[in-house]
Order: C-alpha cells, then structure tokens, then sequence
C-alpha cells in the first residue's frame, strides 16, 4: 500500500465513513477511472468493500470480523437499553 | 452495564415497582407486547411458540416470533427468537436463535431485573454485519443527497 493516493483513500475513509467514488474523487487532481482503480485493488487486497446503493457504489472500510461481532453486540445491547426504558416507564409509579 | 463477553449481552436493572408487577409486565404477553412494541397473539407457555405484528415505529411491516422456554413464577421468564429478524423476505427459520433470559430478584424499594441474552457466537459473521450495515442506511441515503447538492441536481 506503497501508493499516497491509496492511503488518503483508506484514511478519508476512516475519517468521514462510507463515500461514492464522486466524493473520493473531489478533492485530488485526480480521474474518478484512477480512484476506481485503486478502489479495486484495495478490495482485492480485503481492505475496502463497495456496496451498490441504487445506482451509486458507495465505498468503505472492511471491518474486521472482531469489529463486526463488537458493532452488532453494540447495536443489540442499545436495543435493550432501550426496552428496559419502555418496560420501566410501564411497571413504575 | 453490559458486561464485555463476545456471546452475549447482560443487562441489571433496579426497578421501582413490586416483583408481582414486574412478572405480569414480562409473563403475560399483552402486557410483554405492550411495553416491548409488539402485538403477541396467544399466551406465553413453555415450548410454545408465540407471533405478533411488531408495534414500535419503523418496525411494524415485522413479525415477532418467540419460543417460550422456561416458566418460574416470579422468578425466571426465558425465550429463543432470532434477535434481528429485520428483513421481512428472508426465512429465519434456518437460523442459530439467541436465548433471554429475564431474572427476578427482591431488592429493598422493589425488584432487580437481570436480562442476559446469549448465542451469540451461533450466528454467522455476515448475518451479525448485515444487521448494523442495514442501520447505516441513513448514512449512505446522506452521502447521496449531499452529492446531489454539490453536483447541483
């Protein structure tokens, strides 16, 4: 990951979360054709993944799969937090 | 406080209400329904299996499903379900169920809640990744609109 182009890639995305290649290719004097090139070469690398969203690609950061399992145990446990206020708004005076 | 193990999720609660009324709010199912955001058709009964239309807003097009597992008077209410069954066109039924757990206990000024949901580990990486990614749908509707700005559409 020699390449300065590649690593602001990975660390914008870092920074600002999942971005379409225009956002990606704002910034740099740089061809939307060569951001995707380095786009693929990181997800073949299993750094980056594109996901379709409608008719754009957004890009982002691969999570780990210890960061995966953190994030959903996250989400689930918010989730309970939230029941509890509902079940204790109904059972308290 | 939940506690850090990667398979489950453990919740302490004191809440200020008699332990009979807790139970009723977490055995009988309208009440469970009515405070949880779903409209359980049936009783809850060990080894039953209990569905209901979800009530809580953006959530209503789901189905509830709950296996009743145990059953101890005051003391110990438990179910298997699919923690994240958020896509109404995928079948479920072929996966791992997490098990909750809800715990009663007597506490001065009213009754202790433990709820532990366990399993965890028994579901795939890609259903756990699907599950947070669908909730960052607002992010990427964002992204989309601001590019719709700035490229003036």
């Amino acid at each position: 990951m020699g390449d300065s182009t590649r690593l602001r890639v990975i660390s914008r995305l870092s920074t600002e979360g999942p971005l379409c290649i225009a956002r990606l290719s704002d910034a740099a004097p740089i061809s939307r054709q060569a951001v995707t090139k380095h786009l693929q070469v990181l997800a073949d690398a299993g750094l980056v993944r594109g996901r379709r969203c409608g008719r754009e690609r957004i890009w982002e950061l691969e999570p780990s799969q210890l960061e995966t399992a953190r994030r959903y145990l996250d989400e689930v446990s918010q989730r309970w937090d939230s029941a509890i206020d509902r079940l204790r708004d109904f059972v308290e005076e | 406080m939940a506690t850090d193990y990667s398979d489950r999720i453990e919740k302490r609660v004191m809440l200020r209400a008699p332990r009979s009324r807790v139970w009723k709010a977490i055995a009988d199912a309208a009440q469970f329904g009515e405070w949880f955001g779903a409209r359980l058709q049936g009783d809850f009964v060990e080894g039953a299996t209990i569905r209901g239309n979800i009530t809580y807003p953006g959530y209503e097009h789901l189905i509830m499903e709950m296996k009743v597992d145990r059953i101890e008077p005051e003391t110990l209410f438990s179910y298997w379900w699919h923690p994240n069954a958020i896509d109404p066109n995928f079948d479920y039924s072929t996966e791992p169920m997490t098990l909750v757990e809800f715990r009663l206990e007597d506490s001065d000024g009213g009754t202790v809640l433990t709820i532990v949901e366990s399993g965890f580990d028994r579901i795939p990486i890609d259903r756990r990744a699907d599950a947070f990614l669908s909730n960052d749908g607002g992010w990427t509707e964002q992204t989309e609109n601001i590019e719709r700005y700035v490229s003036g559409q």
